[in-house]
């Protein structure tokens, strides 16, 4: 770590539309300095990065790189090697390894390109980074971790000094997770700044050396990580005590019917001998690494997919869903975990989304009787409390918390008795994430037979009274209120007991 | 409330009017500039004129506007004009009682129209195969087809009522003119008001959404070929009527071109889940009145293709910034 400042951002202050997304914030980094910038959706953490990284300019404030006034611009970033690794990763799927870290300053001999040196170079950075792959293989066959790596070794080969990470671990397991910080740590010791922006407070503690909180756009504090716990930098990011957020826990009756009941249930390679039931009324969670097999699992129920042995019963009934449409008509909703892709059409307004699946109800004859549709979907703005001034406007234009909310509606809207909820909260500001913990709730006491995947513990434990732990594609072991705890969920997700 | 919440209307209202009004504005302007500049482009002969011209590459549009906005694309329609329309009139030919053989043409043209959509449907959703791929297949087979019953010749009719047929004009307007417009009101019920139409957004805006939502994305994709074809196959009756005869070679060349252009300038998205029946008759309108203008003007015929490929990119120019 240097004396003098790497970065030095002052007064920094941008809004859209009239609404201020960084007020004044000040700070500055360092050299061989690993910085966590933390704070709730809609804190400014994103317009910050996408300031520094030239992406967007700001209204006002200045920005000094190494000492000297810093004009943001895509070319300018880059010219200083301050390179931003967002979550949606900016590769070219169908070129190589090589020539994704290559891509734009491919390496030439007498004006051809020259295909050897960078095939060592690429290897000798993929090397770096314990992640030896093929220069040569097509960056679409990789892992979600593995592009993640290709992203790295094209900043290393930038020369890279400053690196801005947008959420780099949501999408990667924690052996994974273990590899990247490894790398930073070995990243800030070469001198390299990082800025590490996350949700996660754990991995904050883990890998920062400093932790910057914004909230609302504003500054809240800067500390030495060691100085800080988790619990107060989540404190300080929300404002208020976090532990306030999960209703009270719901039992269902031990003599309720299982409405739900899956035995020996498989899936291609992807799920075998999955037998567990769902009680009418409860709230039960499936926990476990990425790529355990829990969306494979609730797409299967879903009719996403075909099962392909074991079989699926609802209220004693069996079921084997060829589509959506299946399993709809038996009563199960599904909300994906990919709310921009799967879970919403991002052109239609709220109405419409809401009554996509249960158009039909709003028909008469052939003919969509609009008034009733738009009447229902104001009932779930109400009931659900999502802001939006219009119903017809697209709900792109909403925040992702309403958005859910829409999503979580437009499967409602279905009357299904079974709801699976993917990643219910993942990405959503707090206060929604409480509203949702509140609507699960009120559900499961109307009696809905609820599901929750969720990859975040804290909410498996806040919110189930049951929960299932699986991996590599069956049920590891099942745990129950009031013995489910972090500890035993990692446990048996990573099958160490 | 957080920041979030309070983004949430980024485009006023009135601009979004304003994009979707841009294709009449665009035909209004277009109207009153050839209305004031020229004499015999204002006579209401001329004007009825040009509604009949452009109804059946308009009839052919109305598909293809439903095609595109569920996210494909049908480049077989002017193919399977000339297949349905040779067809029509051959079978015409082998009956004896005229007016039999008119009912028979009429069901002909729509049936190997239906047909023809159908087979574009199947190859597209059972097949799997890329739409562009699957309708370029299909374009040449049509022709090649109608070439090899025509022998690569004019079919003509001997019959006096299909003639009426096509020349009829209630109230003085084109029977043609007729059919296109009542087309394009019932296209624009089904797009607008029925759950098919939503189901067609939904489809092209997002795929996977759809299916996620329950939605029968294949069955959705396939209605849209199927009109597609019984449109084809209504233009090729309203066009072989009126002249009484059909050419293998020429009848419906180019029209997907035709309709493919009148759709986007009437504001269908190319990447599908957007666009109106109203902007697609606006836009084949467009392009009707600017050959007229272009023919009334004396601009060399051979420059004709230039203005409309103009007009085109314009368009979608215009669409662009308006996206942003």
């Amino acid at each position: 770590m240097s004396d003098a400042p790497l970065l030095e951002i002052s007064e920094l202050t941008k809004s859209y539309s009239g609404v201020t997304v960084l007020d004044h914030v000040s700070f500055s980094t360092y050299s061989g300095l690993v910085l966590g910038l933390i704070g709730e959706n809609g804190a400014g953490k994103s317009t910050l990065i996408k300031c520094i990284g030239g992406v967007t300019s700001p209204d006002s404030g200045s920005i000094r790189f190494d000492g000297r006034d810093f004009q943001p611009s895509i070319a300018n970033a880059l010219k200083n090697g301050i390179i931003t690794i967002p979550q949606e990763f900016n590769l070219a799927g169908t070129l190589s390894v090589r020539e994704n870290i290559f891509l734009g300053r491919e390496l030439k001999k007498c004006g051809f390109l020259d295909h050897a040196a960078m095939r060592r170079t690429a290897a000798e950075l993929m090397e770096k980074l314990h992640c030896p792959l093929p220069p040569d293989q097509p960056v679409s066959e990789l892992s979600i971790a593995q592009k993640q790596l290709v992203e790295i070794a094209r900043a290393l080969n930038c020369e890279c000094r400053l690196l801005i990470m947008d959420e780099p671990t949501t999408v990667l397991n924690p052996p994974e997770a273990e590899n990247l910080f490894r790398i930073m740590r070995s990243m800030r010791d070469q001198g390299i700044g990082l800025i590490y922006v996350s949700h996660k407070l754990r991995e904050v503690k883990q890998v920062c050396d400093q932790v910057l909180i914004l909230r609302d756009g504003q500054f809240v504090s800067r500390t030495l990580i060691s100085k800080i716990s988790v619990k107060e930098m989540a404190n300080r990011m929300v404002g208020r005590e976090l532990s306030t957020i999960f209703p009270p826990k719901i039992y269902p009756l031990s003599d309720a019917p299982a409405v739900l009941q899956v035995s020996s249930l498989s899936q291609a390679d992807r799920l075998h001998d999955i037998s567990f039931f769902l009680r009418k009324g409860e709230i039960m969670g499936f926990a476990g690494l990425g790529g355990a097999g829990r969306t494979e699992l609730a797409e299967t129920l879903y009719g996403i997919r075909r099962k392909s042995g074991g079989t699926i019963r609802i209220d004693g009934r069996e079921i084997d869903p060829a589509s959506p449409v299946d399993a709809v008509r038996a009563g199960i909703a599904y909300l994906s975990e990919d709310r921009q892709n799967a879970g919403t059409i991002q052109s239609f307004g709220l109405t419409e989304n809401i009554t996509l699946i249960s158009l039909r109800k709003y028909c008469r004859g052939p003919f969509i009787r609009k008034n009733e549709e738009d009447e229902a979907a104001a009932s779930y703005l109400d009931r659900f409390r999502i802001k939006a001034v219009s119903l017809r406007a697209p709900i792109r234009e909403l925040s992702g918390g309403n958005q859910q909310k829409g999503a979580i509606a437009k499967s409602l809207d279905a009357q299904p008795r079974i709801f699976i909820f993917d990643e219910p909260t993942r990405g959503i500001d707090i206060q929604s994430r409480g509203e949702i913990y509140q609507f699960i709730h009120q559900l499961a006491e109307d009696g809905m037979a609820c599901l929750v995947i969720s990859s975040d513990l804290e909410e498996i434990i806040g919110l189930c009274s049951r929960v299932a732990v699986m991996r590599e594609g069956t049920i590891a072991g099942f745990l129950e209120d009031p013995y489910i705890t972090e500890k035993e969920i990692m446990y048996l997700a990573a099958g160490v007991k | 409330m957080s920041i979030e919440n309070q983004l949430e209307t980024r485009i006023p209202r009135w601009k979004i009017l304003l994009g979707g009004a841009r294709p009449f504005i665009a035909l209004a302007l277009l109207l009153i500039v050839c209305m004031i500049s020229n004499e015999s482009f204002r006579s209401a002969q001329n004007l009825l004129n040009i509604t009949r011209q452009v109804a059946c590459t308009g009839i052919a549009a109305l598909g293809m506007t439903l095609v595109i906005i569920a996210g494909g694309i049908d480049l077989s329609v002017g193919s399977l004009l000339a297949l349905s329309g040779v067809s029509a009139v051959m079978v015409m030919g082998r009956i004896s009682d005229p007016v039999t053989a008119v009912i028979a043409a009429m069901l002909v043209s729509l049936g190997v129209g239906a047909l023809g959509g159908l087979l574009n449907g199947l190859i597209v959703t059972a097949g799997k195969v890329p739409p562009f791929i699957a309708t370029l297949g299909t374009l040449s087979i049509f022709r090649s087809l109608a070439l090899y019953m025509a022998d690569a010749g004019t079919i003509s009719s001997s019959n006096d009522y299909f003639r009426a047929a096509g020349g009829c004009a209630p109230l003085g307007i084109p029977l043609a003119t007729i059919c296109f417009l009542a087309l394009a009101a019932v296209f624009a019920v089904m797009l607008n008001q029925t759950a098919f139409g939503r189901h067609v957004c939904a489809v092209g805006s997002n795929p996977r959404a759809a299916r996620y939502a329950a939605i029968p994305v294949d069955r959705i994709r396939f209605g849209t070929y199927l009109l597609a074809g019984l449109a084809a196959g209504v233009a090729a009756f309203l066009f072989s009527s009126r002249l009484n005869s059909i050419s293998s070679t020429d009848a419906g060349l180019s029209y997907e071109l035709d309709a493919i252009a009148g759709a986007i300038i009437g504001g269908t998205a190319m990447s599908g889940g957007k666009g109106s029946i109203a902007g697609t008759v606006a836009g084949i309108f467009i392009l009707g009145i600017i050959e007229n203008a272009l023919d009334m003007w004396g601009a060399p015929v051979n420059l004709h293709g230039l203005v409309k490929g103009l007009i085109i990119i314009i368009a979608v120019l215009i669409q662009r910034q308006n996206n942003d």
